[in-house]
C-alpha cells in the first residue's frame, strides 16, 4: 500500500500535487478492495436479493383470474356483489373458459379460486369439462345452474370479481388473519380461520424462550472457558463444537431416544425415585425447546467466548480491591463489558430459531409448529405459493423490525459486526 | 497393501466393462421410501431391470412443489412418480402430468374402479386404520367411539398432525354412519361437529408427523391407540411385534403412478407402468407389504394369510370408508387452515 504513495512524493513538487496523489492512491486502494469483494456482492445479489425480491413479488402477484377470465370480469363490472349476477356474466364465463389455450390454465384458475372459496375447484373444472355450451346467455345460465346449483351463489362470483386485478393484497392480509369484504373494506377473518397471528406470536415466543435458555446456560460456560488456560479451554471447546458438527437430524433422533417415556431420562429419574410416572418430555413444547437449545447453544457460546477472552481480568480485580462485593463487581464491571457478546449471541440464536422447521415438526405437537412449518406446507402440500411467499414476507418483515428495534436499543455498537 | 490391489484392479475392470451400459436406457422412478419402496423394488424395479432398462429409484416426501418446478422450468428428470390421490387429481387439472393411454397399459376392466383416472393409474390400495399393541392392551377397542373414550381405555392416542382422516374419524366416533361421513363433513355444522369431537380428545392426543412414528409410539408404549397406515403395522409385525389393527371405519385410498408432463422417456415409462400392473407383479408386491393390489386378477394369486392383512380383502373392506378425493381437493386447504387455528386454541 505504501509503495505508490512514496513514489508520488517526489522532491520539489507542490503540496496540492501531493494531496492529489494521495487521494488517487486512496481511490485505487478502495477500488481494489471493492474488486476483491465484488464476487461476494454478486453472489449475495444472486442468492439472496434476487430470491427475496421474487418472493415479495409472488406474495402480491395474482395473474390467474385476470388472465383467464377477462370478459367475465368486464361483465361483472357494476354488479352489486350480493345477488346472482346477470346472464351476461354466465355467457362471458363460458366464452372465457372456451378460449383458454390449455386445460392447465383452467386448473390454475380453479386452484386460485379454490383458495378463496372452498369448492370452487370442482365448480370451475366441472364447467370446463362440460364445454362447449351453445345458445344464448340465458340458456347457458340455466344449464350451468342445472349442472351445479352452486353457480347461483354469490361467493364464487365475488371471488372472480375481487381477483380481476393482477396484484392483490389478499395473501398478505390472510397472513395477518385479515381479509377484504365484498366492498373492499378490510376486516378480520372469521374466528375459525384465524391462525397465523397466533402462529407468528408462537414462533417469537419459542424463539425468545430458546434464546433466554441458551444465554442462561451458555454464559457461565463461556465465562469458565475464558478463564481457563488456553490448553484446557481448547479441549473443552471441542466438546462444544462436536455436537455443532453433527447433523441436526441425528441429534433430533438422539433426543427422541433420550426423552421418550421409556427413554433414558425418564427411566433414570424413575430409578432414582424422583418421579413415579414418566414425564411428558416429547411431542410437546418441552421437547422442542430442549432440542433447539441444544442445537443452538454453540451459536451463543462462541460469540460470548470471543468477547470474554478480550475482557482484561484486571478490571474485576481492581473493583474488588477498591471495596466492591465480588457479586456486585461481577454484575457492574464484568457483565457490562460482555454486552457485545450477549447481544451478538442472542441475536444470532433468536434469528436462527425463528426459521426452525425440522425440529418442531419432529419433536412438537400440533400446537408447537412454527411459521416455517406452514410455509413448507403451503409450498409442498397445498401448492399455494402466493400464500407461502406472503407468510415468508411477513416473517422477513417481522424479523427486520425486531432487528431495527434491537439496533436502536443497543445503539448500533452491539451490532453483529 | 498388496492384497487390496486385487479388488482395486477388479473394480477398475468392472468400471471398464460397465462403460457400455451408459448407452443403456434409464428410468427414474420416484417413491415414498421405507418399507413400501423395498416392496416396489422387489416386485417392480428388479424384475423390470431384466428387460435391459436401468431403474433409478428416487425417494421423496410427496412434495408436489418439486414436480411443479420441474414442469414449469421444462427440466423434467423424473419419469414415473408415485403420488397420493388428491395430488393425482389436482396435478392432472393443473397440467403437471401427461394423460395416460390405457390401450398401452392394461385392460381397464381388470382394475378396481378408483384406480382409473385421466393422468394417474392406481398402483396399490392402502388404508388409515386404528391400531393397538396386542402385548400391552388387553381389552381391544370395538368402535371408533372407544378411540375417543379415554375413560374406557385410558391413555394417549396417536393421530396424524393435520385435519385429513382425523375429521372423518371424529364423525365416526360421534355416531355418523360411514356412508354419510363426507355428506356431513361438507356442511358447516358437520365440520363444527368434527372439530368439537376432536377438542374432547385434544389433551390426550400425541401427534405424529412421519408414518413410521405411529407404530413406534405403540411399541414404546407412548400411546395405547393410534391411527396409522396399515402397511406400517405390517412392517413392524414382520420385525416380531404384535401390533393389531381394528379395520372397521378405516379410510382406504390409492396411490397413483403419474408421468410428469415433458418427462424424457414417455414410451418407456408407459411400458414400466404396464409391467407394474400385471397381476403376477402386483401379487409379489402384496406379499412384501400389506397393501392391496389394484389389478383384481392379482388377488387370485395370493394365499389366505396375505389376503387377511390387505385392506382390499372382503372382511377388512366391509365397513371401510373410501377416501373422498374430490371433497379434500375442494375443502382441504380451508379445513387444514381451520385445523391450524384449532390447534392454537
Amino acid at each position: 500500500m505504501a509503495e505508490p504513495i512514496r513514489a508520488a512524493i517526489a522532491p520539489g513538487e507542490e503540496p496540492g500535487a501531493l494531496r492529489k496523489a494521495l487521494s488517487r492512491a486512496e481511490a485505487r486502494r478502495q477500488w481494489r478492495a471493492f474488486g476483491l469483494t465484488l464476487p461476494l456482492l454478486v453472489f449475495l445479489l444472486l442468492t439472496l436479493l434476487v430470491p427475496i425480491v421474487a418472493l415479495l413479488q409472488r406474495a402480491v402477484e395474482n395473474p390467474e383470474v385476470a388472465n383467464a377470465l377477462p370478459q367475465t370480469i368486464r361483465a361483472l363490472d357494476g354488479w352489486n356483489g350480493h345477488d346472482a349476477p346477470s346472464a351476461a356474466a354466465y355467457g362471458a364465463l363460458v366464452k372465457d373458459l372456451a378460449h383458454l389455450p390449455d386445460s392447465a390454465d383452467a386448473g390454475q384458475l380453479a386452484r386460485r379460486l379454490n383458495t378463496e372459496v372452498a369448492g370452487a375447484r370442482s365448480l370451475v373444472m366441472g364447467a370446463y369439462r362440460a364445454l362447449p355450451f351453445e345458445g344464448s346467455d340465458a340458456d347457458i345460465q340455466a344449464r350451468l345452474l342445472q349442472a351445479d346449483p352452486r353457480w347461483g351463489e354469490a361467493p364464487f362470483w365475488q371471488a372472480i370479481a375481487k381477483n380481476g386485478s393482477r396484484w392483490t393484497p389478499d395473501y398478505l392480509l390472510a397472513s395477518l388473519d385479515l381479509k377484504r369484504d365484498t366492498d373492499g373494506a378490510i376486516e378480520r377473518m372469521p374466528e375459525e380461520q384465524r391462525a397465523f397471528g397466533a402462529i407468528l406470536l408462537r414462533t417469537f415466543h419459542i424463539s425468545l424462550v430458546v434464546t433466554i435458555c441458551c444465554l442462561l446456560l451458555g454464559y457461565p460456560l463461556a465465562w469458565w472457558l475464558a478463564s481457563l488456560p488456553e490448553r484446557s479451554a481448547n479441549v473443552l471447546m471441542i466438546l462444544v463444537l462436536v455436537p455443532f458438527w453433527t447433523s441436526i437430524l441425528v441429534r433430533v433422533a438422539a433426543w427422541i431416544v433420550l426423552l421418550q417415556s421409556e427413554g433414558l431420562v425418564n427411566s433414570g429419574l424413575m430409578g432414582l425415585g424422583l418421579i413415579h410416572e414418566p414425564l411428558p418430555l416429547l411431542f410437546n413444547r418441552t421437547g422442542v425447546v430442549i432440542a433447539m437449545v441444544h442445537i443452538l447453544l454453540p451459536f451463543m457460546i462462541l460469540p460470548l467466548y470471543s468477547v470474554m477472552k478480550n475482557v482484561p481480568p484486571t478490571y474485576l480485580r481492581a473493583a474488588v480491591s477498591l471495596g466492591s462485593a465480588p457479586l456486585a463487581a461481577f454484575f457492574r464491571v464484568y457483565v457490562p463489558q460482555t454486552y457485545p457478546g450477549i447481544g451478538a449471541g442472542a441475536l444470532l440464536v433468536f434469528i436462527l430459531s425463528i426459521g426452525y422447521y425440522v425440529t418442531p415438526a419432529l419433536l412438537g405437537g400440533a400446537d408447537d409448529q412454527m411459521l416455517s412449518y406452514y410455509i413448507a406446507r403451503y409450498t409442498n402440500v397445498e401448492v399455494n405459493w402466493g400464500m407461502a411467499c406472503a407468510l415468508g414476507a411477513i416473517l422477513l418483515g417481522a424479523t427486520l423490525i425486531l432487528y431495527g428495534v434491537y439496533r436502536r436499543m443497543g445503539k448500533a455498537e452491539l451490532s453483529l459486526g | 497393501m498388496k492384497k487390496s490391489l486385487i479388488p482395486c484392479a477388479a473394480a477398475a475392470l468392472a468400471a471398464c466393462l460397465a462403460l457400455p451400459s451408459f448407452a443403456q436406457q434409464q428410468l427414474t422412478i420416484v417413491n415414498f421410501g421405507g418399507a413400501n419402496a423395498n416392496a416396489q423394488k422387489k416386485a417392480y424395479y428388479e424384475p423390470f431391470e431384466k428387460t435391459g432398462v436401468k431403474v433409478v429409484p428416487v425417494e421423496y416426501n410427496g412434495e408436489q412443489a418439486k414436480i411443479k418446478a420441474m414442469v414449469e422450468t421444462k427440466k423434467v428428470t423424473w419419469d414415473v412418480v408415485e403420488v397420493e390421490s388428491p395430488d393425482a387429481v389436482r396435478g392432472c387439472d393443473e397440467g403437471l402430468f401427461e394423460k395416460l393411454d390405457y390401450s398401452k397399459l392394461v385392460d381397464k376392466a381388470d382394475l378396481v374402479p378408483a384406480a382409473v383416472t385421466e393422468c394417474g393409474v392406481g398402483v396399490f390400495v392402502w388404508s388409515t386404520v386404528m391400531a393397538y399393541n396386542g402385548d400391552k392392551l388387553k381389552s381391544a377397542p370395538t368402535s371408533w367411539a372407544d378411540f375417543f373414550d379415554t375413560k374406557k381405555i385410558p391413555g394417549k392416542r396417536g393421530m396424524r398432525k393435520g385435519a385429513r382422516y382425523n375429521l372423518e374419524f371424529a364423525l365416526l366416533a360421534d355416531g355418523v354412519k360411514p356412508a354419510d361421513v363426507y355428506k356431513v363433513l361438507a356442511t358447516k355444522e358437520g365440520a363444527d361437529r368434527a372439530f368439537k369431537k376432536l377438542t374432547e380428545l385434544k389433551p390426550s392426543i400425541q401427534w405424529w408427523e412421519a408414518g413410521a412414528q405411529a407404530p413406534q409410539f405403540l411399541v414404546a408404549g407412548d400411546v395405547v391407540l393410534t391411527t396409522v397406515f396399515n402397511g406400517r403395522i405390517d412392517a413392524a409385525n414382520r420385525e416380531g411385534r404384535n401390533l393389531k389393527i381394528y379395520w372397521p371405519g378405516g379410510i382406504y385410498d390409492l396411490d397413483y403412478w403419474v408421468i410428469p408432463k415433458g418427462a424424457p422417456n414417455k414410451e418407456l415409462s408407459q411400458k414400466f407402468i404396464a409391467f407394474g400392473l400385471q397381476p403376477a407383479n402386483q401379487a409379489v408386491y402384496a406379499q412384501n407389504i400389506a397393501y392391496g393390489p389394484t389389478n383384481s386378477k392379482a388377488l387370485a394369486k395370493l394365499d389366505k394369510k396375505v389376503l387377511d392383512d390387505l385392506p382390499t380383502s372382503a372382511a377388512n373392506a366391509k365397513e371401510a370408508l373410501q377416501f373422498n378425493v374430490s371433497f379434500w381437493a375442494d375443502q382441504g386447504e380451508a379445513l387444514e387452515k381451520r385445523f391450524a387455528a384449532w390447534a392454537t386454541q
